[in-house]
């Protein structure tokens, strides 16, 4: 084990894998000469030459084409948007290119390419920098996404997300980078589509996914000051996600909170319900609530951004309420 | 005119009834002081006869109804008059009895299925009982539960949002025993028994000793102790780094988590003499020596032999001796006096993936410790996502003899060993 | 404009070969309009009538390893490359045995053997896609070229603009190729571009143009040519506007005159028919005579008959094939591969 920050271990996923396999490069807005604008690429120019670390124009529609075309015929792309909000302008050739282009042309074009970038808010970004994109991209057949919570899990699902010949979205935070944390040793890749049991309890499932997995774990430390033990399911992968898990801890635990980072109608969490509902209706003792951002564009106004944020005392008090504690 | 049938106050104290039976159907011409319906109220079953002459044409509260005092169950008009505005103020009626929906406290388990017309209020009468007291609503889990158990949701009151049944409530109410047994037939919804198939259907397993004796002490111990729990969650990180060094220097030095524990408890127990005790009805015996009983699960049950003086072994002797008496107990090779005479004991089911759970005191001893699996977990130290190994432990006390304090006193003592393994030296 | 040019130093059996893959993709699209109003094809299906000089002069002039990609109007330049009228006819009509299984349809050829990398139905949202087929050829090295065929009406499109610059600014070895047939649906370009000649708009990137006839298969054969050379000796990329017309409607559901074009105009197009304007240049060379004409014409139509069979023959598609081909099946070990292979 090795403690280090999330963004050093994404660059250690990107360095590894560029060193492991030729073909695959990293493009995107100041990944090279200026080193990431989170830094997350810092060295890599240097070690791997500007055919392999590419800057791009501010094109997001472009150079996510790029990939695509570059995927198509043997490469394999990671494309690395500075924001997710930027990636909107994207969206046709993640969404109609890259998800279907095996379909659509009956298995014969895999599309190995990975989409990565800083999703969610940060702090005090306004309004159009400061979304979570996760239902929209989940929705899509065809995609993979990934969003890990912790460095550990930021190397180790980008490494596999490298590794997969499908498109996969990396959804990373800005305000993780800077989090340090335990990172295996060698070669650490976790496979797509498995959660992880973050935190053992009984008394109520905390379920939650990038950066929200470390609200649940700062929530259930609060529960467990008032005897309640919380178990902490990070769910890691978004699409494929790993139902079975979810319906493990639930039938343990009985009762379920899904903390998650965008808004609630058509919301992950939503979904999380869904499947609860369905496999462990017989072993819910409370409704599922679900801990989200306010329906309202990300306001600029600290205390007003605070508010509309899911929390640790949002996501206590829910858990407090699904045990019938209040 | 239209006079509207009410519940009304059958019994100086009542305050709600229950429809068991109309004895008059719709379309029926009534006269004022002819019996309409059988009331039960809370105390009697009582008639409701009407208060006007005329047709009884509509009946909006279906047999088993349970209806506050005050509420529209029917009404009596002359025929072709038109009911339509009486009809549609009713609070939560029924809409015809083609379509009974199910009522909050009305029969809503039990009666028609959706889409099956229920017979004519008049023409049932095997009512079927309310599906529960209250207002009906329950947990998806507590029904599973009490369908589990057998008991009925009616018996038990719900302390969840508007008085939902949920697991806690089930489950106290089985522990005070308070909850009446479904009677098969009388809900109308039980399965029916599976046919026989040939053979007697049921194997008998004739109970060795080992089993009586378990029934007998366990009964014991859940009936009159008043046992509590206390759970505790320790860092193994240091044990693990232990292990590890001593397992470097050799086969000969390896120790199982187990064994650490064992140690641990035994030194904990030398120094917490009020957790190391027997009740003995009239008295609280203390003992000063550590006989550490540890639960082993065998093909014919669970039976605890004892490290002897287990405060005043070492590890190793402890690890050895361990080793043998599983494997002994195992081969039901243990002598009488190798698995009595115990003064604490500990139960580890880790090895079989449990997180935790609690055990049953072994009596006289007035406390067990409950091991659960060593399990990773991501813990934020300011702000570093680290793994560490824990372990959950849970203590059974037995509060005669042990109150929380003392009990808790006793697992910090075990945490300062288990996370600290050097103070096993001390 | 368009100034006649003479037949090049090409063979006429080379010539015998453009006409009949010109001559192919009419009888071929002729036979798909009947099989749509037969309701043996469905969705939307555009057909590339009048257009045919472009994909054969483009794509005579191609390698095996090249790239292809192109629009939804996809047929012609699909059979062109060389797929056989036999796959794609079944996959118009969404069987098995089509070159997308079924699964792409009218819109969505593909064939990764033939580097054909589809028909897209996002008006610009390939254009991108080829910049990027361009990066991995000069990724690995080669000398392969790609040709990204669109309308007019994309290069209004932000997606050009930013593939287009990337090309010019990374000097990729792509070949743009605008098949300006006048309209964009039913909006003329007139009414959409705030200039006619739009391969100008290459200047904006420094990219080389050229505008040619793209009635005239041996005017496309050489501005391609050139383009091609460009490519693949120097890795630049180049911006070829062809004007052409369709001489059919935007697609199955769309009048072949009326509201946006005039009978008029469509008629005095068709005077350019590039399948008639061949065929009188190879008789006049006397490259073929009238009775070879009418054996080529019946031995195409046989050979669509023979498409229209097979594919009226070949099976549906099972269930199962819902679910396959939405994600590839087993993780990539890449490491175990040889890289740079592709």
């Amino acid at each position: 084990m090795t403690v280090m920050t999330y963004r050093d271990a994404l660059n250690a996923a990107l360095r590894e894998e560029m060193r492991r396999d030729d073909r695959v490069f990293l493009m995107g807005e100041e990944v090279a000469v200026y080193q990431g604008a989170y830094k997350v690429s810092k060295g890599l120019l240097q070690e791997f030459g500007e055919m392999r670390v590419v800057d791009t124009p501010i094109t997001e529609l472009g150079f996510a084409g790029v990939g695509v075309g570059a995927a198509m015929v043997g490469l394999r792309p990671i494309i690395e948007f500075m924001t997710w909000n930027f990636a909107l302008l994207a969206l046709d050739q993640v969404v109609n290119a890259a998800a279907k282009m095996l379909y659509m042309s009956g298995g014969q074009f895999a599309m190995p390419m990975v989409f990565r970038g800083p999703n969610g808010a940060a702090l005090q970004l306004g309004a159009q920098h400061s979304q979570a994109w996760e239902s929209w991209l989940a929705h899509i057949p065809g995609l993979k996404v990934v969003a890990p919570g912790t460095p550990a899990d930021a190397k180790g699902l980008l490494k596999a997300a490298v590794r997969d010949d499908n498109p996969v979205i990396v959804l990373e935070g800005e305000m993780l980078y800077n989090m340090k944390g335990e990172v295996p040793d060698g070669d650490h890749v976790i496979p797509l589509g498995v959660a992880e049991v973050k935190r053992v309890g009984e008394h109520v499932s905390l379920i939650s996914y990038g950066k929200m997995v470390n609200v649940a774990l700062q929530a259930a430390d609060a529960l467990a000051r008032d005897g309640v033990h919380a178990e902490v399911l990070d769910l890691r992968t978004l699409r494929p996600m790993d139902v079975p898990a979810i319906v493990a801890t639930v039938r343990k635990t009985n009762r379920c909170v899904v903390v998650e980072e965008g808004w609630e109608l058509c919301g992950l969490g939503a979904q999380v319900a869904d499947y609860v509902q369905r496999e462990a209706f017989d072993w819910l003792d409370a409704p599922v609530l679900r801990v989200h951002q306010a329906e309202a564009p990300m306001p600029y106004a600290r205390t007003l951004e605070k508010h509309a944020k899911p929390d640790v005392a949002k996501t206590v008090a829910a858990a407090r309420k699904v045990l019938y504690l209040d | 005119m239209a006079t509207k049938v009410v519940m009304e106050a059958l019994s100086p104290t009542m305050e709600e009834g229950r429809v068991v039976k109309w004895t008059r159907a719709e379309g029926d011409a009534v006269k004022a002081g002819d019996v309409l319906a059988e009331v039960e109220t809370d105390k009697a079953v009582m008639e409701l006869v009407a208060r006007a002459d005329g047709v009884l044409r509509r009946i909006l509260a279906p047999v088993d109804t349970s209806a506050p005092v005050g509420t529209l169950l029917a009404v009596i008009a002359a025929a072709g008059e038109d009911i339509g505005a009486l009809v549609a103020g009713a609070p939560a009626a029924p809409p015809a009895p083609s379509a009974p929906s199910p009522r909050p406290g009305g029969a809503a388990a039990g009666g028609g299925t959706s889409g099956t017309p229920a017979p004519p209020p008049s023409a049932s009468p095997a009512a079927t009982p309310p599906a529960s007291g209250g207002t009906g609503r329950s947990s998806p889990l507590a029904r599973r539960l009490a369908a589990d158990a057998g008991v009925s949701l009616g018996a038990v009151s719900g302390s969840g949002p508007g008085g939902r049944i949920v697991k806690r409530d089930v489950e106290a109410a089985l522990a005070g025993g308070g909850a009446r047994p479904a009677v098969p037939g009388a809900a109308g919804d039980m399965p029916a028994p599976a046919p026989a198939a040939a053979g007697p259907g049921f194997r008998d397993i004739p109970l060795t000793q080992i089993r009586k004796t378990i029934a007998r002490r366990l009964v014991e111990s859940i009936g009159p102790i008043p046992t509590f729990y206390l759970t505790a969650e320790y860092d193994l990180g240091r044990v693990s780094e232990m292990r590890a060094a001593m397992a470097a220097m050799g086969d000969d030095y390896k120790v199982s988590v187990n064994d650490v524990i064992l140690k641990a408890v035994a030194t904990a127990l030398a120094q917490h003499p009020e957790v190391n005790a027997h009740w003995l009805g009239d008295r609280i015996r203390q003992h000063d020596r550590v006989h550490l009983g540890m639960a082993v699960a065998t093909d014919d049950g669970l039976i605890v032999p004892v490290i002897f003086d287990a405060h005043a072994k070492r590890m190793r002797e402890i690890s050895r001796e361990a080793r043998e008496l599983a494997k002994k107990a195992r081969e039901r090779k243990l002598k009488p006096e190798e698995y009595t005479g115990s003064t604490f004991s500990v139960s580890n089911l880790g090895m079989f993936g449990i997180d935790q759970f609690t055990a049953i005191i072994n009596p006289p001893e007035c406390g067990i410790l409950a091991i659960g699996t060593a399990s990773d977990q991501v813990v934020l130290d300011a702000g570093t996502a680290r793994t560490r190994k824990v372990l959950r432990v849970t203590m059974s006390c037995d509060h005669r003899a042990v109150d929380g304090a003392v009990g808790a006193t006793f697992l910090q003592a075990l945490r300062r060993m288990i996370e600290n393994p050097l103070m096993l030296v001390y | 404009m368009m100034a006649r040019k003479k037949p090049d130093a090409a063979s006429a059996a080379l010539n015998r070969e453009l006409l009949h893959s010109m001559l192919l993709q009419r009888r071929f699209e002729e036979r798909t309009a009947e099989a749509y109003a037969l309701g043996k094809i469905g969705g939307f299906c555009h057909l590339y009538i009048g257009q045919e000089a472009v994909s054969t002069g483009s794509l005579s002039q191609l390698r095996p390893d090249d790239y292809v990609i192109t629009t939804y109007r996809d047929h012609g330049q699909a059979l062109a490359r060389g797929m056989t009228p036999r796959a794609v006819m079944a996959e118009l009509f969404g069987r098995s045995d089509g070159c997308a299984r079924g699964k792409g349809g009218s819109m969505h050829m593909f064939d990764k053997q033939l580097g054909f990398l589809g028909g897209h139905g996002i008006v610009g949202g390939h254009i991108p896609i080829a910049t990027g087929v361009g990066f991995a050829i000069k990724y690995r090295g080669g000398d392969q070229v790609c040709v990204c065929f669109f309308g007019e009406a994309a290069i209004n499109n932000g997606a050009f603009h930013e593939a287009a610059n990337m090309a010019a600014l990374w000097k990729l070895p792509v070949i743009y190729v605008i098949e300006n047939n006048r309209y964009g649906m039913g909006t003329a370009i007139e009414r959409a571009s705030a200039i006619n000649d739009i391969y100008e708009r290459a200047q904006s990137y420094d990219m080389a143009r050229d505008v040619v006839d793209g009635q005239d298969v041996f005017a496309v054969r050489e501005a391609i040519g050139k383009a091609v050379q460009r490519a693949r000796a120097d890795s630049m990329p180049t911006l070829l506007e062809v004007r052409t017309y369709r001489f059919m409607g935007h697609s199955m559901s769309d009048a072949v005159s009326g509201t946006y074009r005039t009978k008029d105009e469509l008629e005095e197009y068709l005077k350019r028919d590039p399948i008639a304007l061949l065929r009188s240049r190879m008789e006049e060379a006397g490259e073929i005579s009238a009775d070879e004409i009418a054996a080529m014409d019946a031995e195409v139509k046989a050979v669509v008959q023979d498409a229209l069979d097979f594919a009226d023959a070949s099976p549906e598609l099972p269930l199962e094939a819902l679910w396959e081909n939405v994600l590839v099946d087993t993780t990539s070990d890449a490491g175990a591969m040889p890289a740079r292979a592709g």
